[in-house]
This record gives C-alpha cells, sequence and structure tokens, in this order.
C-alpha cells in the first residue's frame, strides 16, 4: 500500500491491519532515500536500528489505549537528547556526542510506541531562521531547493513537508518551529511555556524555550501534543495544569470564538502576497462562525530587542558548558585558559559566536541595568499587551512571517535582517502563549504561506480547534511539496 | 600616627547533611570512588534541568532562624558565571541580591556579631593534581552538594573574636543538626576579609584570605595579616585590595596574581527554578521545632549552679553537652553538676585532646561510667589520685570502673587495722618528723600522711590515714 501521510493515517493503517510498523519502516527508509539527497533535513538516522525497534514493537503486540502512537515514525530535532544517539545541537562543539539519557518528550513518545527515526537538522544550537547556521549543512526547501526552509526547526519542518514522515519535534524561542513550518506548508506549534517539558532538551534560552510538534495536518499537531504534553518532576518550570483531550476538542467547531487582529502585525514589511493570504484566511474564519475584531497590542515594536537582549543573555550562560572538558572536542592546549579559548573557538559557529558574545556583554557590571534589566521591563509590558487582549478575544489572528521562505544565502551575511524574519514571531514566546501556525496560500512562485494563531495561557485546545475548522474548510495542508521534481 | 585598627569580617560555607545533591538526587556521601555519585544533571550534560531540594530550603530555613535572621517569603536563585573545570555548567546556582536569610546575629562570648546574610547554593566538584603530572583529574562527587554561605558583618577586631565566633557558628550549626561542620571533609570552610584603618568608622582597604583550613588557621592567618597590613602603612605603603592565600606551614600569607579574581560574574535570575514560596507558617513551624541551641543551654547549666565559663565550656559543642546532661540524668541523685563538669572539662577533656577524639562522646567512656567513677571516689572507695589513673586503664581496656577495681582488687583500704603496720613503719622511719609533730609542729602531719599514702600506693583513704596517724602518735 502507499504510505499514509498523517499519522491519523497510520494509526488507521494498523488498526485496520494494512500495514506493519515494518513495512513503515521501510516505506519510510524508501522515501527519505528517494529526497533526502535533495532536502538534507536529517543528521541522523540508522537504518538498521530502525529495522530492529520496529521488529521490537511488533513483537510486543498491537497497539493499545496506552500507545497512541505505536508504530508511527517521527523524526526529533537535534537538540533534543536520544539516548545513546548522537545530539549535537548541529555544532561541532558537539561533535560524537551521544546522549546518556533521554529528553521527557522522547521517553513519552517511546512509551506511546513511536519509531524515532532519526535527528533532523537545525541552526546551531537553534540560532538562525534558515537552518544555513547548521555547523553540518544547510537544508533545501522542498517547495523551491534554492530556498531555506526556515529555522531553527528547518530540517524537522522540510522533513514533513518533504512526506519523509507525518511529524517532528522542534523547539520554538523565538519562532523556530512557526517560521519553518510557514516557510514549507506545514503545521508547527509552539505551545504554552511551560507546557512541555524542556527536561532533554539543549538549551538555547530557557525562560522561552518550548518543544513543539510539526506535522501536515492539525489533528496531528493535537495527537503529538497530547503526548508530550503535562507536568515532569524534572522541569521546575513545567506546568501542573490539566491536558484536555485536544482531538476531542476539535470536534467542536468554532461558532461563536471571538478573533482578534492586532494592527501592529500587519505593519509595513509585510508582503502584499502575505497580507492578502491572511486576511482571505480570516475572511473564511468568519464563514466558519467566528466573530472577528480588531485588538491592539501597543508594545509589539519593543519584541525584536527585547528578545535580541534576553535570548542570548541566558543563551551565553547556557552554553557555557561546553568547554570541551567533559565532552565534545577538546582543543591541545599549554594551559586551562587556552583549552578553552581554543576549544570554544574552533567548535563554535559565528551565530553563536555573536549570541555569546551579546549576552555577555548585556549582562556583564555596569551594562546590565541598560540592557537586561531593561529588557525585563519590556517583557512584563509585551506580556501584559496579550494579558488584557484575552478577556475580549478567544485567539488572534496573524502573519507567521513577514515573507515567505527566502533564499539560501540572501540573508546570511546580514544578522539584522536576518533577525527581522522573527518579527512576528517572537512577541509569543517572550508572552509565553501558544501559537499554532498553519498553511494559508501561495505565493505566485509556489511558496507557502503561513497563517499565525495565538491563544491565552494552556489554550492549546483553542488553536487545535481554530486551526482544524480551517484545514476542514480548506486544502493548502494537502498540497504536496515537489521536493525539486 | 593614630592606632590601626583591624576590621575582620568572615565567609563561611557549610555543607549540608542532606542525604541528595541540592538539584538532583546523588548522594552526597563524602570520600567514595570519583565520579561514583554523579548523573546528567550534576554533570552538567546538555539539556539537564536543576530542580530543588526541597529538604535544603528546610535547612536553610533553620539556619537562618537559629542564627536570628529574617526569612525572605521567597526562595530566588542566580546563575554565578565562571569558566572552571570544576563546574560543570560553567555557572554556580547561587542566591545574589535576595539570599534566604539577611539581618541576624550570633552572641559570641560575651559579644554580639552580626550576621548580613545566609544563602543557598551548590558546591562545585574538585580537581585532583597528580604529583609530577601536567593534566589535573576531576572529581565531580561533590558538584551540587548544597551549602549555605553565612557572612557576618565586619564586627570582629581581632583573632580571638573570630576565633570565638567560628566556634560559637559552628556549635549552633551542629545544635540545629544541619551539618556535620568537619573542617577536614571540608564540610565547613572559611574565608576572611580583613583590612586595617586609623579610622574606626572607615574601613581600610580589605583584603580577603583563602585557604583557611582550621579555626586555629584562620586565627594565625588574620593575626599575620593585621601585622603585615600595619607594617605596609607603617612603611609610608598602601595596603593593596586583593586575595591572598594562607601558607599553614610557612606561616605567611601570599597574594595571588590579581587576575585569576577578577571575575565578572554576570549574576542573573536562574530561568530554570521559578522562585518558590516560603509559607510563612512553615517558616513558623520550622521555629517551633527549633532545637535549644548553645547559648539556652547554657543558661539552664549556670542555673544548676556551674560557673559561666564551664557553661559555655560544656555546651560549646553539642556532643559535650548531652554527655554531660546524660551523665547527670544517670547519677540520680548521687553525683551533682559540679564534679561531673569537671571532669568533663578536665581529665576526660584532656584524653579527647591526647586521642584527636572528636569529643568527649566518642571515648568509648559512656556517662554512666563517668557516673560509676565519682561514685566510687564519693563512696570513699577511691581516692581522687586512684580515680584519676583508673579513668586511663578504663579507656585502654574499655573495662567499667567499677569492673576494674574489683579485677585489680583496687580500692582504697579504709579499714585502720590493715593501715597499722605500715603507719607503724612511717613513724620507726621518720623520727625526726614525728619529734617536730610530737614537739608542736602540726603540720608535718601531712608530711607523714604523704609518706603513708606512698607506702600503700595510693590505696589508703587520706582520711583514715590521718586519722590513724593522729592515733598512733598521740599514744
Amino acid at each position: 500500500m502507499k504510505l499514509p501521510e498523517t499519522i491519523a493515517g497510520f494509526q488507521t493503517a494498523y488498526r485496520q491491519k494494512e500495514l506493519t510498523p515494518r513495512e513503515a519502516v521501510e516505506g519510510v527508509l524508501k522515501r527519505i532515500e528517494a529526497v533526502e539527497p535533495k532536502v538534507q533535513a536529517l543528521l541522523w538516522s540508522d537504518p538498521q536500528r530502525l529495522r530492529e525497534a520496529a521488529r521490537q514493537l511488533e513483537q510486543g503486540g498491537g497497539p493499545t489505549s496506552a500507545t497512541p502512537l505505536w508504530g508511527v515514525p517521527l523524526l526529533i530535532k537535534d537538540n533534543i537528547c536520544v539516548e545513546g544517539v548522537p545530539t549535537t545541537c548541529a555544532s561541532k562543539i558537539l561533535a560524537g556526542f551521544k546522549a546518556p539519557y533521554d529528553a521527557t518528550v522522547v521517553a513519552r513518545l517511546k512509551r506511546a510506541g513511536a519509531l524515532l527515526v532519526g535527528m533532523a537538522n537545525m541552526d546551531e544550537f537553534a540560532f538562525g531562521s534558515s537552518c544555513e547556521f547548521s555547523a553540518v549543512k544547510p537544508t533545501r526547501n522542498p517547495w523551491d531547493l534554492q530556498r531555506v526552509p526556515g529555522g531553527s526547526s528547518g530540517g524537522s519542518a522540510a522533513a514533513v513537508a518533504a512526506r519523509m514522515i507525518p511529524g517532528a519535534l522542534g523547539s520554538d524561542t523565538g519562532g523556530s518551529i512557526r517560521q519553518p513550518a510557514a516557510f514549507c506548508g506545514v503545521a508547527g506549534l509552539k505551545p504554552t511555556y511551560g507546557r512541555v517539558s524542556r527536561y532533554g532538551l539543549v538549551a538555547f534560552a530557557s525562560s522561552l524555550d518550548q518543544i513543539g510538534p510539526l506535522t501536515r495536518e492539525v489533528g496531528d499537531n493535537a495527537r503529538l501534543l497530547q503526548v508530550i504534553a503535562g507536568q515532569d518532576p524534572s522541569d521546575a518550570t513545567s506546568s501542573d495544569a490539566p491536558v484536555p483531550d485536544y482531538v476531542k476538542g476539535m470536534g467542536r467547531g468554532i461558532q461563536g470564538l471571538r478573533i482578534g487582529i492586532p494592527k501592529e502585525f500587519f505593519s509595513e514589511g509585510l508582503e502584499a502576497e502575505v497580507r492578502t493570504a491572511v486576511e482571505r484566511a480570516v475572511e473564511e474564519l468568519k464563514k466558519a462562525g467566528a466573530a472577528v475584531q480588531p485588538v491592539c497590542l501597543p508594545h509589539t515594536e519593543y519584541a525584536i530587542p527585547t528578545y535580541y537582549v534576553l535570548a542570548p543573555a541566558e543563551a551565553s550562560s547556557n552554553l557555557a558548558r561546553f568547554d570541551g572538558v567533559r565532552y565534545g572536542p577538546r582543543a591541545a592546549a599549554d594551559s586551562m585558559e587556552a583549552m578553552y579559548l581554543k576549544s570554544r573557538e574552533a567548535g563554535f559557529g559565528p551565530e553563536a559566536k555573536r549570541r555569546i558574545i551579546l549576552g555577555t556583554f548585556v549582562l556583564s557590571s555596569g551594562y546590565y541595568d541598560a540592557y537586561y534589566g531593561q529588557a525585563l521591563k519590556a517583557r512584563t509590558l509585551i506580556k501584559r499587551d496579550f494579558d488584557e487582549n484575552w478577556e475580549r478575544v478567544d485567539a488572534l489572528a496573524v502573519p507567521t512571517t513577514p515573507t515567505a521562505a527566502f533564499r539560501l544565502g540572501e540573508k546570511l551575511d546580514d544578522p539584522l535582517t536576518m533577525y527581522l524574519s522573527d518579527i512576528l514571531t517572537i512577541s509569543v514566546n517572550l508572552a509565553g502563549v501558544p501559537a499554532l501556525s498553519v498553511p494559508c496560500g501561495f505565493t505566485g512562485k509556489g511558496l507557502p504561506i503561513g497563517l499565525q494563531l495565538i491563544a491565552a495561557p494552556f489554550a492549546e485546545e483553542t488553536l487545535f480547534r481554530i486551526g482544524g475548522a480551517y484545514q476542514e474548510r480548506t486544502d493548502w495542508h494537502q498540497k504536496a511539496a515537489p521536493c525539486g521534481n | 600616627m593614630r592606632e590601626l585598627t583591624p576590621t575582620i569580617g568572615l565567609e563561611v560555607h557549610v555543607q549540608l547533611n542532606t542525604d541528595s545533591k541540592i538539584f538532583c538526587g546523588c548522594p552526597t556521601r563524602f570520600g567514595a570512588q570519583p565520579n561514583s555519585q554523579v548523573c546528567p544533571v550534576c554533570l552538567g550534560m546538555p539539556g539537564v534541568l536543576p530542580v530543588l531540594n526541597r529538604q535544603v530550603l528546610l535547612l536553610g530555613i533553620r539556619t537562618a532562624l537559629g542564627l536570628n535572621c529574617s526569612v525572605r517569603d521567597r526562595a530566588v536563585f542566580h546563575r554565578k558565571n565562571y569558566f572552571y573545570p570544576d563546574l560543570p555548567k560553567g555557572y554556580q546556582i547561587s542566591q545574589y541580591d535576595l539570599p534566604l536569610g539577611s539581618n541576624g546575629y550570633v552572641e559570641a562570648e560575651g559579644q554580639r556579631v552580626r550576621v548580613h546574610r545566609v544563602h543557598m547554593e551548590e558546591d562545585a566538584g574538585k580537581l585532583v593534581h597528580k604529583p609530577g603530572e601536567q593534566t589535573s583529574l576531576v572529581d565531580l562527587n561533590r558538584a551540587g552538594v548544597p551549602l549555605l554561605e553565612i557572612v557576618s558583618e565586619p564586627d570582629l577586631r581581632d583573632s580571638a573574636r573570630a576565633y570565638a565566633y567560628l566556634k560559637t557558628l559552628k556549635g549552633i550549626l551542629q545544635y540545629l543538626g544541619v551539618s556535620d561542620c568537619d573542617m577536614e571533609k571540608g564540610s565547613l570552610r572559611c574565608d576572611a576579609n580583613v583590612s586595617v584603618s586609623d579610622d574606626p568608622q572607615k574601613l581600610g582597604t580589605k583584603v580577603e584570605i583563602k585557604n583557611l583550613n582550621s579555626f586555629r588557621a584562620v586565627a594565625r592567618a588574620l593575626d599575620y595579616e593585621i601585622a603585615r597590613q600595619r607594617e605596609v602603612i607603617a612603611g609610608g605603603g598602601r595596603v593593596a585590595q586583593e586575595t591572598r592565600l594562607w601558607d599553614d606551614a610557612a606561616g605567611v600569607t601570599r597574594g595571588m596574581r590579581s587576575k585569576e579574581f577578577a571575575h565578572d560574574y554576570r549574576y542573573f535570575p536562574e530561568p530554570d527554578l521559578p522562585p518558590v514560596v516560603v509559607e510563612s507558617a512553615w517558616v513558623a513551624e520550622i521555629r517551633r521545632t527549633l532545637p535549644e541551641l548553645p547559648r539556652q543551654r547554657a543558661e539552664r547549666l549556670t542555673a544548676l549552679g556551674l560557673s559561666e565559663a564551664d557553661a559555655a565550656a560544656l555546651t560549646a559543642a553539642q556532643g559535650t553537652a548531652d554527655y554531660f546532661e546524660a551523665a547527670l540524668k544517670a547519677s540520680g541523685k548521687g553525683a551533682a553538676a559540679k564534679p561531673i563538669a569537671n571532669w568533663i572539662l578536665g581529665d576526660l577533656a584532656r584524653e579527647v585532646n591526647a586521642r584527636g577524639a572528636a569529643d568527649v562522646a566518642a571515648l568509648g567512656f559512656g556517662p554512666e561510667r563517668l557516673v560509676e567513677l565519682i561514685t566510687l571516689v564519693d563512696s570513699g572507695k577511691i581516692s581522687g589520685k586512684m580515680a584519676k589513673e583508673l579513668l586511663v586503664e578504663c579507656l585502654k581496656s574499655g573495662i567499667s570502673p567499677k569492673a576494674l577495681v574489683e579485677k585489680k582488687g583496687l580500692s582504697q583500704v579504709t579499714d585502720k587495722s590493715a593501715l597499722t603496720a605500715a603507719a607503724e613503719e612511717v613513724i620507726r622511719e621518720q623520727a625526726k618528723a614525728v619529734e617536730d609533730y610530737r614537739g608542736g609542729k602540726e603540720t608535718t602531719l601531712m608530711f607523714l600522711v604523704g609518706q603513708l599514702m606512698r607506702k600503700t600506693r595510693g590505696a589508703a583513704s587520706p582520711a583514715v590515714a590521718q586519722e590513724l596517724l593522729k592515733e598512733l602518735l598521740a599514744r
């Protein structure tokens, strides 16, 4: 049979005994063989190990209610630890490093019966918006191989778009799931801060990072979140808020839901084609029964500068452990200090160095109050902007990115322009709220456009309801990326 | 030139005696095989997160209360960033501008020393330098062991007071049961800040002294450093602000390269640990269950008739005070507080020192045995001198005083008839003294008693010996 393209499809095929995990694995491997040479989404995959995992799964019997992802092949972003597997954050400084433990999300996926196909490419340590800062290789956009897939979860998004696997995990600190999801035409969720355990996610900016799913369909996104969400005793920032039945919630439609349109997200710099596509999507939501009204997020303009103080500050500290002492390559040197300097000089790429320097600077004595202290205050204002809207509206609808996917190399030498591609996603992380990007059309050049839905903390259910209702009325998500063909 | 007054402040680090580390479940046992008590979290593996051990917070609050500090209503952690191979994450999780406890004090031998702050943090690992080799090895068993840092105000004026403060502090911490305070195992460490100034209202340039491995070393280093700073200033020089290392063998402090400590720690709030609310009801509960502290205990002992000095000495260490009270209880209406105290602070203390024992309780001579010993003396069974010798033998043999007396047939001779022959011998031998005594020089009697005691090798009861000699000489 033809390999299913969605998680729901796999579940049905297994239930109806039309497919076995071993057949699924062979199908996935075949698909990877066909498209990976062009897309370059994977950093690691071990076919023998995967076949063995499928065999063991079959020996253990069929799917049960405790194994909702039984036999579902998934990809993990390379900054999420999988025991015994190279987890390198696409960085030379972790070359050869194999994680000694499973991230909580990985343990939950394994328990749910998922088959972990491999590790997905990314910008080094999740620093970037194009996947070009991977120290290994750039990933290509399956819709146009000359264009970037977005980043930092570019490998995860491209692999889903290229239909190698029906779902992948990414991480989102400033847009790293939603922006590549938009560029690649897939659904990507940045959950509420604290909704998903960060234990085992190699930290970029601890107060902003969240792991989330990338899938073709919104329903699949809900299915993945269902498994990975929930409190984790190993992560003190994970929330004990109950995890609702997300898929069940989607059946309720969106009649009467109130959707806000913040004008600050439709300002200059937004490409006309993107604006038009998002406006049409909003019309579609109206037709589905949503009430649309304008809202105001007045501090949005401070999001980028605030983010580029706070995130590098935390990153500079989080990346201190990569020192060549306990793991990763250690440079030969004749003193301890030289060992640190040389190991880090050789191990980190240009964007990682830029952020470490920036973060070190804003935390240093004499500058802390002017930068870090101010940024904390600005963050509070940005968060308040969102909080004040949740009484009036259930969700916000905005573009995910100001433009569609750009060309490889186009912004590589211009960090500021690159940073601006996250302008519409960053405030969501600063506010800690959940946001879902769903495909909402194509540019004249055939590049996907993303609609970003934002909701109150722990209202992922609302996002799935709206995204699901939208996908019921549209077929953007069913279009197949050509992958160079 | 006006007198240069020293000002001293002490920073004490104590390891809390929790079973597991502050941010992971690894054990904290001392002396295990290198890197055998580690996990991804305390190794600083990529992706790990800290989770606060609530027991650390409990012991931190208990300590803050025991040191009369106010306790903050939130436990907030910061990251202190610096690179060193014994620091796996490249930062230490510590507390910064919002310490758990602040504004406390300690009454140290008559002086109130203010406690500036008490804060929680994680310990670092250890570098092991193999002699003759160029490389160092890293042992991370200690990484993540919970520490409290206790910082005094600069209220101390000399080394003796610093010593007294440390001793008092250690006593309090042991009474609180938060740390074993064993400097040899590194569970208590101390850095000293010292300056001298000719204006008591103004502090001089501060020098930090590190590598202080005993209270005695602290006192010696302070004496040395105060003298050094006075000399520098007397010579027209200026004291440099620096960190100096105490060289205990040479008895000097030596300046470190200033670069080694020119850190900008870039403190910022630890994003992995949300502030923990410290419920006031919980603090009240901890306050209510605080144990009696040395000072309160000493007051109780003075009420029993002990001198303040004796009471303070007995209660400084909990083990000693417990021993005293157990002995007092075991004696019932027998031995009184005073002789028990005398034994503990005299002969037993000497044995503790001679044997390098932790305290009197570690001698293997239980309080009931001390009571036995005192009862033997009180009942006249043995003399005080015999008791001292008996104690030494008891400690050597592990046999109880009573059993040993019986075994050796050692008992004070109180039967006059048993002493008569020896007494008559003394009178025969010491004709001159006998003549003097009979001539009215009564003090000579004590000399004769001494001779009789010697002849009986101390077995005679001095009182009986005196009475007998008097009778015989009166004939």
